[in-house]
């Protein structure tokens, strides 16, 4: 499958931050246009849609008037629309469709038309967490946190280095929500949420849409701007709720999806010249490293530490300024696509890595339930 | 019974027997009689080989404390008020689930993981009693 699909179109919404006078579904369609344009494809060339998060993913089909002949509602939480692209690039391998729109819209901050709970008071989540006060996810990090913690060693002030690192790169994008400086005492001394992790260890929550098009190698190349190939890709899923977490120290579905993406790409962590890993909170991109092979199980600390991970540190590292300070919808991992695209093409501006060739796309679904990988690269 | 304002479960009949083991201030795991598995939380096929012959055994309601959090941002008029414990327990029989450690100071200063830890049971219902644990002697 190497480098039979790619990635032609990135978008987000017109508007991104906190906006009430838009539904989820605005996001949608705003993203949705924008990636078409920006491929340089009309609504009537989409023949595939997929999403995630909605009662029936045909909703934000119908919503954009857009009848599919393929449909994937697939949703295995953040990282659902990197698992997309895997499944779009089966799909159009298989040709059953050509032309997929992966789209994400989501009024996290406002919640304008956004889909209801569906969790009943005999669901085993109500029975067997929800009892014990699970306030949202920051209480299920931080148990990933601190078992981290105490079996390697890793320490408030790594975690906060990533959203100052991260900080950093969110100043070079205007796109970015928060751009004013941070420091690694600012992190600690703002405000307990879940010990150990602290207000700036999490992620915004934020209004957004984001979308990406995805066609066949072939027609790619006729298209409106140099095609982003898949190289490669893997998902996995372990568990769903924090409490079946098989190894609270260690993401075995990272690990997992990790090496299936390198397996297909022919590649290994010392090729990658950028890396976009959902960074929900600052632990997760931490285990993510340790699972994606970047480091040995253990050392993700003492990886990010001294800047690493910042702009001008030899490990850039969601350089949109990501959740944590870019965006965060509440599914974040359509933005992870759409910033390893434009650093491939070289559009990033202040923000660009230079001789960007491999980028690696991480997310996480749930409380480090699932995972999802891509490799993506101009070359094949 | 002060009125208990968080979350009560709702048993199906799959976790019925754990729920009225409870309210008796008992713990019981489902096991599988095909592979010997036992684990948690309730259900009718066992997570491990998928058989659907299980029975339901007494446990220690000893445990460690396997990893935990502080919360101080917690779940709207939780009964415990912030900032409380959640834990994850690893019990002597080998499941882990989710529980509060409660009978000492929520502060990480006094909460050492790897800690005994054992079961008391608080009733939030007449019907429903939940599984808390609270540090042991060694």
């Amino acid at each position: 499958m190497r480098g039979r699909v790619a990635i032609v179109g990135v978008a987000e919404s017109d508007e991104m931050g906190k906006l009430p006078h838009k539904s989820a579904f605005a996001l949608h369609a705003e993203a949705a246009r924008n990636a078409l344009a920006d491929a340089g494809l009309q609504k009537d060339d989409v023949d595939a849609v997929f999403t995630a998060g909605l009662w029936m993913a045909s909703e934000a089909a119908e919503y954009m008037g857009l009848r599919p002949r393929y449909i994937d509602g697939t949703q295995i939480g953040g990282c659902s629309f990197i698992a997309h692209v895997e499944h779009a690039m089966a799909a159009i391998a298989a040709g059953v469709c050509e032309v997929a729109l992966i789209t994400h819209g989501e009024s996290g901050a406002s919640r304008i038309a956004m889909p209801g709970t569906r969790f009943g008071p005999d669901s085993v989540r109500l029975q067997f967490e929800a009892p014990f006060g699970v306030a949202g996810p920051p209480t299920g990090y931080a148990l990933a946190a601190a078992r981290h913690m105490h079996e390697f060693g890793t320490t408030s002030e790594q975690l906060a280095e990533v959203a100052v690192a991260t900080r950093k790169w969110a100043a070079l994008n205007p796109r970015a929500l928060m751009r004013d400086p941070l420091t690694v005492e600012d992190v600690l001394a703002s405000r307990m949420i879940s010990w150990p992790l602290h207000l700036l260890d999490c992620c915004l929550v934020t209004d957004a849409g984001g979308a990406v098009v995805v066609t066949s190698a072939e027609r790619a190349r006729d298209l409106a701007k140099r095609p982003v190939y898949v190289l490669g890709t893997g998902e996995a899923s372990t568990h769903v709720m924090v409490s079946q977490m098989p190894d609270f120290a260690r993401w075995d579905a990272a690990r997992l999806s990790g090496e299936r993406a390198f397996a297909m790409a022919g590649a290994g962590p010392a090729d990658v010249d950028v890396a976009m890993l959902y960074d929900a909170f600052t632990i997760v991109p931490i285990m993510a490293l340790e699972a994606l092979g970047f480091c040995q199980p253990g050392e993700g600390g003492p990886f990010v530490a001294g800047q690493r991970t910042a702009p001008g540190g030899e490990f850039p590292m969601n350089t949109n300024g990501g959740g944590l300070s870019y965006t965060h919808t509440g599914m974040y991992g359509i933005f992870t696509l759409i910033e390893a695209v434009r650093q491939l093409r070289g559009e990033c501006g202040a923000r660009q890595v230079p001789d960007c060739r491999l980028a690696i796309c991480h997310g996480l679904g749930g409380m480090f339930s699932a995972a999802a990988t891509l490799l993506a690269s101009t070359e094949v | 019974m002060p009125e208990h304002t968080g979350p009560v479960p709702v048993p199906t009949p799959e976790t019925r027997p754990y729920w009225e083991a409870a309210r008796r201030h008992a713990l019981e795991l489902p096991r599988c009689r095909t592979c010997g598995h036992c684990f948690f939380y309730p259900r009718a096929a066992c997570p491990r080989c998928l058989s659907g012959d299980l029975e339901w055994v007494r446990a220690s309601g000893r445990g460690t404390l396997h990893t935990f959090t502080v919360v101080h941002r917690g779940m709207r008029d939780f009964p415990l008020g912030t900032p409380y414990v959640i834990a994850i327990v690893e019990l002597a029989e080998g499941p882990r689930l989710m529980t509060n450690l409660v009978g000492v100071e929520p502060d990480p200063a006094c909460l050492r993981i790897g800690m005994p830890v054992e079961v008391v049971f608080e009733d939030v219902s007449a019907e429903v009693a939940l599984p808390r644990f609270r540090p042991a002697p060694a």
